[in-house]
């Protein structure tokens, strides 16, 4: 059962990650990255992460997906004509998929070698968990992570500004 | 059953996928997507890690992440905005006043 969810959401992911790539439209290749953080959320699950496929539902596909899309109306993007590649930058893209093969190389070789075994039982990763591991070992990082929202808040508040 | 190789192969799957949309798309936006599908790949082999390894850092190193990737994409979405209000083209090739 494990197995089948996990080949099912993986293929689901992978499918709406190449179609993020090939859609021309840019609300077609957000709606495929909504996809793509939606099965990531489930495979969390089937890696008993609880509270971060919570977050990764809420912080990700509802709120960073969607000022992607706030962004992408704001801009008119959809009234961009079509990509034609300079002459002088024509190398770009075999390059680009010459690289991309080169990975998918190495992913193929993570393959071949021996697996590593699962867990045989899911750690604790309940939001008590999660929150005791923060609030003691990690809390320095914590702090800094709210002053890090401040800085994007304000600056993002600035950038924006109409003067 | 459920290797932690199987997670591992498809967060390299994903991080390919978004690695060639962001070498290969012009457009700033589209680019800034293939970014968050890359950050999300590490995720995922972060979380498969984290659950082999029987440690929960790694799911706080996710937490830390996500926070990381918000506030990267609230600022750079502002950024886009502001350059582009300016213009009427979103293709980065004509962002090239600062080439030396």
């Amino acid at each position: 059962m494990d197995a089948f969810l996990f080949f099912l959401f993986a293929a689901i992911a992978v499918a709406c990650g190449i179609n993020l790539v090939v859609q021309t439209h840019p609300i077609s290749s957000a709606l495929s990255l909504i996809g793509v953080m939606g099965s990531l959320a489930v495979l969390y699950l089937l890696l008993g992460a609880e509270f971060l496929a919570a977050a990764q539902m809420i912080v990700y596909a509802g709120a960073i997906m969607v000022l992607f899309v706030f962004v992408i109306m704001l801009l008119g993007a959809e009234k961009l004509p079509a990509q034609e590649t300079r002459p002088e930058m024509r190398w770009q893209r075999p390059l680009a998929i010459g690289l991309g093969a080169f990975l998918l190389l190495q992913v193929g070789l993570a393959l071949a070698l021996p697996g590593m075994r699962a867990a045989p039982e899911p750690i604790d990763a309940s939001p008590l968990a999660i929150g005791m591991k923060l609030f003691t070992t990690y809390l320095f990082p914590f702090e800094v992570a709210s002053v890090l929202l401040l800085a994007a808040m304000v600056g993002a508040v600035t950038l924006t500004r109409k003067d | 059953m459920l290797e932690t190789n199987y997670f591992v192969v498809l967060a390299g799957l994903l991080f390919a996928i978004g690695a060639v949309t962001a070498l290969t798309r012009r457009n700033a936006i589209m680019m800034f997507m293939a970014i968050e599908l890359m950050l999300n790949a590490a995720n995922l082999a972060l979380v498969a890690f984290a659950r082999q390894w029987q440690q929960l850092d790694g799911e706080l190193f996710v937490f830390f992440v996500m926070t990381v990737a918000a506030s990267e994409v609230a600022v750079g979405l502002a950024l886009i905005v502001s350059i582009f209000k300016s213009r009427s083209s979103t293709d980065v090739d004509d962002l090239h006043s600062m080439k030396g």
